[in-house]
């Protein structure tokens, strides 16, 4: 009990709410960093799920990358990126070697869910939007992928957070997140920060995934709901 | 100024064959650290997850918490409980892993138990099975694809993890990347991800084998389809 008065006096501790190393400026830093690698996994892995969707050796390919890539310890790519003289160099190398990695593995779940999501479009759905005179792009962009996208954004809240819980080891190459409460705490055996900081992206998951679900919500089609 | 920071080669061989021993012993503590998580895993969501089966209202509760465990970024699972279970001990590491194994293996042993047809027990009881026979010679092999389907997941996931639980001490591989990191040498943390990466499809294709062993009748249909 003790322990835990000690973190809550940690976390209402004004000192700790400002500043460069403050809660606000590392939430925001794991935000940013998590951001960036999700809009960037949606980007490729919407485009190569819907151009794989076409072709019937499609599902091959997606199920055995995504399968390999998903066994990529993030930490192992964290660290190799992180040493890499030409990013090390950069003057945000950290935030480079971070955000490769989360980028790694935020592109699986939503390549394999757009894989997916764009498959299932019906065939009667498809002739009808050609029917209609839809070039392919028109039926990619106002047929397949609104009818794929609860499926993309379910996938899209698995990545955001994997990679906000994730992102969390970049402050062992030097990103400033809300690792560093935990790194700097287990360096100097402060428990007490250590707790905190774990505790902070706790519950930062559980928000993201929360916000992630409304989100998911509200993009889909409303006769999907 | 600029560092003249240099990681080495991607691989250097030498160093490979001159740490074989290192290397191997912390492949096998890798190996060692996964099955007490799983087998611990399956363990505790076995029961649970039948017990949810009989009972449904305890199936909401329990999906959520597991989920709650399953969301903590695993580094900060460790810290959470290394104040508790000791700082660099085989336990703090196995608690965490084990809670990542919990939901997804709850998920498919309820998957599976629940998406049996009523007509299955039915049929078993007017064979005249007992309870206990009903669910260990019906309904568990049925259920057991979904179960094993879990397995899978859990045990490539947890191949990952284990490398994570190094910097809390513990890690078989992940000693290798952090060795690598500090020493700013590729080749450790080369070989770590190599060797982590075989470790999941080795014994992602092993846990395949071990289905169609155990499910021979599922074999036949799907031939017999073709």
């Amino acid at each position: 009990m003790k322990f835990l008065s000690q973190v809550a006096k940690y976390l209402t501790d004004g000192s700790n709410w400002s500043g460069h190393e403050g809660i606000p400026a590392l939430v925001f830093n794991q935000l940013e960093i998590s951001a960036l690698a999700v809009a960037a996994a949606l980007v490729a892995g919407v485009g190569l799920g819907a151009v794989l969707a076409q072709s019937r050796r499609g599902a091959f390919v997606v199920v055995n990358a995504a399968n390999a890539a998903r066994a990529v310890p993030s930490f192992a790519l964290i660290t190799l990126l992180g040493i890499q003289p030409a990013i090390v160099k950069l003057r945000q190398g950290s935030l480079v070697a971070t955000g490769i990695a989360m980028f790694a593995l935020a592109v699986p779940p939503v390549l394999t869910n757009a894989y997916v999501g764009v498959r299932d479009v019906g065939a009667d759905v498809r002739s009808a939007a050609r029917a209609m005179g839809m070039a392919r792009w028109q039926l990619f962009a106002k047929v397949e992928l609104p009818l794929a996208l609860p499926v993309v954004m379910a996938g899209a809240r698995t990545a955001s957070v994997e990679v906000v819980a994730t992102a969390t080891l970049g402050a062992y190459v030097g990103y400033n997140d809300l690792g560093s409460y935990i790194f700097t705490g287990l360096a100097l055996h402060d428990d007490v920060e250590t707790f905190a900081g774990a505790l902070l992206v706790a519950v930062l998951a559980l928000a993201v995934d929360q916000a992630m679900a409304l989100a998911e919500r509200a993009l889909s089609p409303s006769g999907h709901r | 100024m600029e560092l003249a920071a240099s990681a080495g080669p991607l691989v250097q061989w030498s160093w490979i064959s001159s740490n074989e021993g290192t290397i191997l012993s912390l492949l096998w503590q890798h190996i060692e650290l996964t099955l007490i998580a799983v087998a611990v895993g399956l363990g505790i969501s076995l029961p649970l997850g039948l017990a949810a089966w009989y009972w449904r209202p305890l199936r909401p509760p329990l999906l959520a918490a597991a989920g709650v465990l399953y969301v903590v970024p695993s580094i900060a699972l460790l810290s959470l409980v290394a104040p508790l279970t000791g700082f660099f001990s085989v336990t703090t590491a196995e608690v965490a892993l084990v809670s990542y194994t919990l939901l997804i293996l709850l998920r498919n042993i309820i998957a599976g138990l629940s998406s049996l047809p009523a007509s299955v027990g039915e049929s078993a009881r007017a064979m005249g099975y007992s309870a206990l026979g009903e669910l260990l010679h019906v309904q568990l092999p049925l259920a057991l694809p979904s179960v094993l389907a879990g397995v899978r997941v859990a045990t490539v996931t947890v191949v990952g993890l284990v490398n994570v639980t190094a910097l809390l001490g513990q890690g078989g591989l992940g000693q290798l990347i952090i060795q690598g990191f500090t020493e700013d040498f590729n080749t450790p943390i080369v070989v770590g991800l190599v060797l982590s990466v075989l470790l999941a499809g080795a014994a992602d294709a092993l846990l395949v084998l071990a289905e169609r062993l155990a499910l021979p009748w599922r074999r036949r249909p799907k031939r017999a389809l073709k």
